[in-house]
């Protein structure tokens, strides 16, 4: 889940980047970007829900 | 004038810049007395000792290989062609400063202030890794923070790299724009916290098994309030400088920045005081410090770019954020971070960078776009590297210490002595037995 949560933030950031890069129209790039933007989020929920491990877990 | 112009100083307004320079170490001083403030008073030497090696490791690499894959403005960089547009993504100086006169030039008055900021953004993690974390583990992730993540990110910022250039050659506004270092200083330090903070993990005694967190206090409230008066006056330098050499603001312009920072701060400290005495009955110390704080930080982005009633919303906002944020992270995702400093400097820093693209009054269109684009890499890119870099550093040179580190405190583990050998008793109600 850990490497998944990582991945997803990578993926989010290419696709804002693509989005910058290859899109001309004003909205369809700000939509893209705020896409990107959720993927990101969910790969930060990810990253953030594989480390919820306690003490006693971790030991 | 663009930020992608070398600016051009008169005489008066280099001898500005040299002075504000000059205030920055006080930001760190304050940073570093906070952090041990909060920690515990079986590891306070430790703190202050580990800031200063921190500071002295990141100034060394960054003068061996950060300014020369940072750069400044108008320096050589490597250049990748996207769809017809030039991407500079990384700067191609010599190591060790070489080429570089340091002669009061705005390159050098940049690499001077670099080799100063690079420090703070290296002191944040301690804040989140206080009181478990090994002084050698602590001196190598600074050098992977200076040496590799801070000048890449800066690069991008304040090098003349892509995300300056996205005014020039997307037309977002003026490009990415952060003046005093909220995003390149604060962002990127506060997310390595958030690694350091996962890596190393809880301290023994933090949570119960049921996950239910305990509170374990700062040490000393008194050094925790005078870091943040030092924290003011450092600020005051930062963010100035870097509005003068970074976006190019006349000499005059700093008053605005000045005004801007401490409005900031004050707002953000009240709301800080206003939010935990509703919540809790009475003001919490290090709450308000924390807000205090994140006012300072969430100001840095807009600093010369926003009139002084955008700064105080800025702060507002910033101070209600952290009140949250902090609980936010110890009871519900289990982020053990005792300085606060995910959430006052990645939070706030973060809110600062984004608060600018919806109250610049320049108003240039796209601008929310621009920063949007900057926050989106600070997580997608910044996040991830800082994250990997430190969990390879922790196969070959574990980071936390040992139980032994935590029962007796890393001053008498790692140093050998107490800070305070007359006073202190090691009480151990926090360690399971």
């Amino acid at each position: 889940m850990k490497l998944a949560g990582f991945l997803l933030l990578l993926a989010g950031w290419g696709i804002v980047l693509c989005a910058v890069a290859l899109l001309r129209s004003a909205a369809q790039r700000s939509g893209f970007v705020l896409a990107g933007l959720g993927v990101e989020v969910l790969g930060l929920v990810l990253a953030v829900r594989s480390h919820l491990v306690f003490p006693t877990e971790r030991e | 004038m663009t930020s992608l112009q070398v600016p051009a100083l008169s005489e008066a307004g280099t001898a500005l810049c040299l002075v504000c320079i000059l205030l920055v170490p006080l930001s760190g001083a304050g940073l570093a007395i906070i952090n041990t403030g909060l920690g515990r008073s079986r590891s306070a030497a430790h703190s202050m000792l580990a800031s200063l090696c921190v500071v002295a490791v990141a100034a060394l690499v960054y003068f061996i290989c950060g300014f020369a894959f940072q750069g400044y403005l108008g320096r050589p960089a490597h250049i990748l062609t996207l769809a017809g547009k030039g991407w500079s993504w990384i700067a191609a100086g010599p190591l060790f400063l070489q080429g570089l006169k340091l002669d009061g030039s705005p390159d050098s008055l940049a690499a001077w202030l670099q080799i100063l900021s690079v420090g703070l953004a290296a002191l944040i993690p301690l804040g989140s890794g206080a009181d478990r974390w090994r002084l050698p583990a602590i001196c190598a992730s600074t050098a992977l923070l200076a040496g590799v993540t801070y000048p890449v990110f800066a690069h991008w910022v304040w090098g003349g790299g892509w995300l300056a250039q996205l005014g020039a050659n997307y037309g977002l506004g003026r490009g990415f724009v952060d003046a005093g270092g909220g995003s390149s200083i604060q962002a990127v330090g506060g997310l390595t916290a958030l690694s350091i903070a996962w890596i190393v993990g809880p301290r023994r005694g933090k949570y119960s098994p049921d996950g239910m967190p305990t509170a374990i206090p700062g040490h000393n409230a008194v050094q925790v309030l005078l870091g943040c008066v030092l924290t003011l006056v450092g600020w005051l330098g930062l963010n100035s400088a870097g509005a003068i050499l970074f976006t190019g603001i006349a000499p005059t312009g700093t008053v605005l920045v000045a005004v801007n920072t401490a409005l900031s701060a004050s707002v953000a400290a009240l709301a800080a005081v206003m939010i935990t005495r509703m919540r809790f009955g009475k003001p919490d110390a290090s709450l308000v410090a924390n807000g205090w704080v994140s006012g300072l930080v969430a100001s840095s982005a807009g600093c010369a770019s926003v009139t002084p009633a955008a700064a105080v919303f800025i702060g507002l906002v910033a101070g209600v954020l952290i009140t949250f944020s902090v609980e936010l992270l110890e009871a519900r995702l289990a982020v053990d971070d005792p300085g606060g400093a995910v959430s006052v400097h990645a939070a706030a820093g973060i809110w600062g960078v984004l608060a600018l693209g919806f109250v610049a009054s320049s108003g240039a269109a796209g601008q929310w776009l621009a920063q949007l684009v900057g926050i989106a890499t600070l997580l997608g890119f910044v996040l991830p590297l800082t994250y990997g870099l430190n969990w390879l550093l922790d196969r070959f040179l574990p980071q936390r210490a040992p139980l032994e580190g935590e029962r007796l405190g890393m001053d008498v583990y790692e140093l050998g002595a107490s800070a305070y050998p007359e006073f202190v008793t090691h009480t151990e109600e926090f360690i399971p037995r």
